[in-house]
């Protein structure tokens, strides 16, 4: 260690409510790592939590590049959060790019930790400085620490048989060693971790754990930090916690919907981002008979599951935009034959290939109409990661009772975002309730419909009596054969739409947080919830009257959501789009609800959606949202 | 119950069914004259010989002329859309493996927008009955050239003769690896049936083409050498462990010269150079060989290429989930409480 002394300082305790840390680096630095496991340990210790996985496409971009940076936010909290914060209290830049990329986010006095061993010349350029930004004065805002990190982790690692690029890895050990003695956190969960993970390779093992220790008794005996800081435990209710990404939560919640329904599961992909890990996810549980199918395209993704739901199984299929735009034709299809699939859409930035890693909620418009013919589909979306759980379930729930295809939009910030999850009790949720069809009389009749959902009997083959055929075709709603009967083609389109319509007898009513009426409602759907709910609740503790209220179903609206938009004098929708919902809620409501756009692939920040509800309720002038020097960079 | 050895159900007290009992109420609307009534015919014929209770069996279509056929078949039934017969077959097997499952397709809807399907479905030797039928021509869309069209050919959409070669469906399944190959001819009804038979009873992918004549946009597609007086000398029938011989008496016959085949005619008897046929090789190369035969260099081969056992895809995903079952049903509650948890009181 660089101090001579081996006495230990007792440092000052500041307590705080909430911390954010975004730790940055090469894409090759072990970022997200070191952010999961400070992850793990926050969970383990009690606080709430969220966090913010933010990395490039390129697997491996060259290193110290900026298009190479990683990132991951988390923010922690003595009391319950919902979003990873709007700016990092503390930046960890591993080398000069990730500094250069994130250093516009970090607020002003926050602490700024660099691996000063990495500012050398080479890579400088590479993050196109033209001076050492540590000795140009241009961080006076930011409490600069910096460290010898390489070099120290290399002391640390003396005598291990492994080379220096070996060693090197080590790093974001000694980091996160660091960052958690800062925070007054135990080891042990990571060192019960790597134990764990490195069990087969002693040397690595040894390694991490000595960088671990070193990064953590460098804070410890080191003047360089003036106090630590100390996040107590939150208020959450009793249970039994866990951590989950939106991403897993969405394979567990549509595991536990086969079990509910006592249905096996099917589940037709082809690897897309942000969606794969859900894939992976549902590959890993054949001993509960779950099927997995990776495809060779995505159509044939959805023709497998279509496949699958017309053989009577809980079908599914899973993607992000682009494929859910080679989906449609087929999806078509299953909206024709009225077979209960769900597809599962996490959404991605842009048009085309866009932005695959970044988040966006622009597939709102395509889930309700990117298909040929009128077309209805149900469409629900979870809000938050744990609810990517209970939003599987209730999607299952409806495709079976109404027999009608759901789309099912999560999004990147959802699926790779996480958060602790109180683990529910099987008992507590909710049934799951279907039924092949019955024998019949006389001849089959495929689209006799159920007189009250208007949803058509499911019969699957290998039951006897029901041979019929179905297909694309237009068929009679009195015979099921084809059939191009001016009247019937009128009666079916309206009877598709009308059980959808139906569909909102099954749905809970929309659930406004806030005063019942007021100055004004903000209204959002999906990933934007934590923003949306937090700024909300801001207002109102400022004395505002604004109250807020999140969609989970989309197509069709909570029966209340008409009576709910009326009772304020304007409505808000911030939306990570040009307006989707915005869109349909003024052309369903004649409302004139005033849209909140926000289109960079980056969730929206609890502030942006504070200047504009303050904006709309007169008390500034015009909102702009701000995009720092993330634009002049060009992302990464 | 009891199983067959191809895997089939075969229910002991299954009544006796007969064609009919496969022939729906509904009109058949194909062309006066067009080829797919004899295929119909041939399967609706053969379909109660693999005592399969019927509602076990189900046909899947993509769009076409062809695509039709499963309104006409008394089974479950699913007429898809374009090119996709195959995905929805794939789905429909890999999660019920015990039901029979057939794909129809044509040369359009197979080959061309579908064609990626084929591929995938060939190679992973899922167990399924693929029919293409293949009548050199867009039918449904009223005469457009199709994939397999010949170069040169003048249609609605090529008026100055097409401008591309042509694929030969069996040399695309047997590259794509499909276990069971073979070709037919809509006319020869008796070879039809047994053809149609012996891919049914083939466990794993089994494909068949079938020229099929359409009299509307593309007559007599197949005529130089199928009709029924020349046939004998223009086509060859392949016969597993029987020596490659054609002609009214069998006088000619087909042997190697390097790596080509050619042509002897009027071989003795016992001309111990003439190719015998092998249809349970594990590599394509006679197969490959005979696929490169056509007229009028050579007789057009007809019957089965290739017919080996290989596991299916089907099988190994239920043995994955079979195997795990086994090893402990999992646990939902375990499951979701598995990882690091933590208390909170």
């Amino acid at each position: 260690m660089t101090t001579e002394s081996p006495v230990r300082t007792p440092r000052p305790v500041e307590e705080l409510d909430r911390v954010t840390i975004r730790f940055a680096g090469d894409s090759g630095d072990g970022m997200q790592l070191t952010g999961t496991q400070f992850t793990k340990t926050t969970a383990v210790f009690g606080n709430d939590l969220a966090t913010l996985p933010d990395y490039p496409a390129e697997i491996r971009a060259p290193t110290g590049s900026l298009p190479g940076v990683s990132g991951f936010q988390i923010s922690f909290a003595s009391t319950d959060i919902r979003t990873p914060g709007d700016q990092p209290d503390v930046l960890v830049a591993m080398n000069p790019a990730a500094l250069r990329t994130n250093i516009n986010d970090l607020r002003q006095g926050g602490l700024l930790i660099v691996d000063e061993d990495e500012f050398n010349a080479a890579n400088l350029k590479k993050a196109g400085y033209p001076l050492n930004p540590l000795e140009d004065g241009g961080l006076a805002r930011y409490q600069v620490v910096r460290v010898q990190i390489t070099r120290q982790n290399e002391l640390a690692l003396e005598g291990l048989p492994l080379n220096t690029a070996q060693k090197f890895k080590s790093r974001n050990f000694y980091a996160l060693g660091l960052v958690l003695w800062l925070y007054g956190r135990s080891m042990d969960t990571t060192i019960k971790w790597a134990n764990d993970r490195f069990k087969r390779m002693p040397d690595q093992l040894e390694a991490n754990v000595r960088a671990l220790k070193a990064g953590y008794n460098f804070g410890e005996t080191s003047e360089l930090f003036h106090s630590r800081y100390e996040v107590a435990p939150a208020e959450v209710a009793p249970g039994t916690y866990r951590h989950i990404s939106g991403n897993e939560a969405t394979a567990l919640g549509f595991l536990a919907a086969s079990e509910l329904a006592g249905l096996p599961l099917f589940y037709a992909s082809y690897p897309i981002t942000p969606a794969s890990d859900v894939l992976h996810e549902l590959s890993k549980l054949r001993n509960f008979g779950v099927k997995t199918f990776q495809a060779e395209d995505e159509i044939a993704a959805i023709g497998a599951a279509i496949g699958a739901a017309y053989g009577g199984q809980m079908s599914l299929t899973g993607t992000s935009g682009p494929g859910l735009a080679l989906k449609s034709e087929a999806l078509n299809l299953a909206v024709m034959t009225e077979l209960p699939l769900v597809v599962i859409d996490v959404q991605r930035a842009g048009p085309s290939t866009g932005m695959p890693t970044k988040t966006e909620q622009s597939d709102l418009l395509q889930a309700m109409f990117g298909r040929n013919g009128d077309s209805p589909v149900i469409i629900v979306a979870p809000a938050t990661p744990s609810e990517c759980f209970t939003m599987a379930i209730e999607a299952f729930r409806l495709a079976l009772k109404y027999m009608v295809p759901v789309i099912y939009l999560s999004d990147g910030y959802l699926g790779n975002g996480s958060e602790p999850w109180r683990i529910p009790d099987i008992g507590e949720l909710p049934r799951i309730s279907w039924s092949y069809a019955g024998p019949v009389e006389g001849e089959f009749n495929p689209y006799q419909r159920d007189p009250v959902t208007l949803a058509r009997p499911w019969a699957v083959p290998g039951q006897k009596g029901l041979t019929h055929r179905i297909g694309g075709i237009e068929k009679s709603g009195q015979t099921g054969d084809i059939s191009y009967d001016p009247r019937n083609h009128h009666t079916m389109t309206l009877a598709r739409m009308e059980r959808v319509a139906r569909s909102v007898a099954d749905i809970p009513a929309l659930e406004v947080q806030g005063p019942s009426e007021g100055d004004l409602l903000v209204l959002g759907w999906g990933g934007t919830y934590g923003a949306i709910a937090s700024a909300a609740e801001k207002a109102r503790k400022a004395g505002k009257s604004v109250a807020s209220a999140h969609l989970r179903y989309l197509n069709p609206f909570p029966g209340n959501l008409e009576q709910v938009l009326r009772s304020y004098k304007r409505v808000l929708i911030p939306e990570l789009n040009t307006g989707q919902l915005s869109l349909l809620i003024r052309g369903k409501f004649v409302i004139d609800a005033v849209p909140f756009n926000k289109i960079s692939g980056q969730p929206f920040k609890i502030a942006e959606v504070e200047g504009k509800i303050d904006e709309v309720l007169g008390l500034t002038g015009p909102y702009e949202l701000s995009f720092g020097g993330a634009a002049v960079l060009g992302g990464g | 119950m009891a199983t067959a050895t191809n895997g089939n159900i075969i229910t002991e007290d299954l009544p006796v069914l007969t064609r009919k009992d496969f022939v729906t109420d509904q009109e058949v609307r194909w062309c006066p004259g067009c080829g797919d009534y004899s295929i119909l015919a041939q399967m609706q014929k053969m379909l109660p010989e693999l005592r399969v209770p019927k509602e076990n069996l189900v046909f899947i279509s993509g769009i076409g002329c062809s695509s039709r056929f499963p309104y006409y078949v008394e089974t479950y039934g699913f007429h898809s859309i374009h090119g996709r017969a195959l995905t929805l077959a794939t789905g429909l097997k890999a999660s019920r493996p015990e039901l029979k499952v057939f794909v129809i397709t044509g040369d359009g809807d197979g080959l061309s927008i579908g064609g990626n399907h084929l591929l995938h479905a060939m190679r992973r030797n899922i167990d399924l009955t693929v029919v293409l039928f293949n009548n050199r021509i867009y039918g449904l869309t009223k005469g457009q050239f199709s994939p397999t069209s010949e170069m040169g050919k003048i249609t609605k959409s090529s008026p100055y003769g097409t401008t591309e070669i042509p694929l030969n469906p069996i040399r695309i399944a047997l590259a794509a690896g499909a276990t069971f190959v073979a070709r037919s001819l809509d006319r020869d009804t008796k070879h039809l049936e047994e053809t149609l038979y012996k891919a049914a009873q083939h466990k794993g992918v089994s494909f068949v083409e079938v020229y099929q004549n359409c009299n509307i946009f593309n007559d007599g597609a197949f005529a130089a050498f199928a009709e029924k007086d020349v046939r004998a000398d223009r086509m060859i029938y392949l016969e597993d462990g029987k020596p490659l011989r054609f002609g009214k008496d069998g006088q000619h016959g087909i042997r190697l010269n390097g790596f080509q085949p050619e042509v002897v005619e009027n071989a003795a008897a016992d001309d111990a150079s003439i190719l015998v046929h092998n249809v349970n090789q594990e590599n394509t190369i006679l197969a490959n060989i005979l696929v490169s035969m056509d007229y009028p260099d050579f007789p057009v081969p007809i019957g089965v290429f290739r017919d080996v056992d290989h596991p299916t895809f089907d099988d190994l995903l239920q043995k994955q989930v079979d195997d795990a079952m086994a090893k402990g049903k999992g646990d939902l509650g375990e499951l979701l409480r598995s990882g690091e948890t933590w208390e909170v009181g």
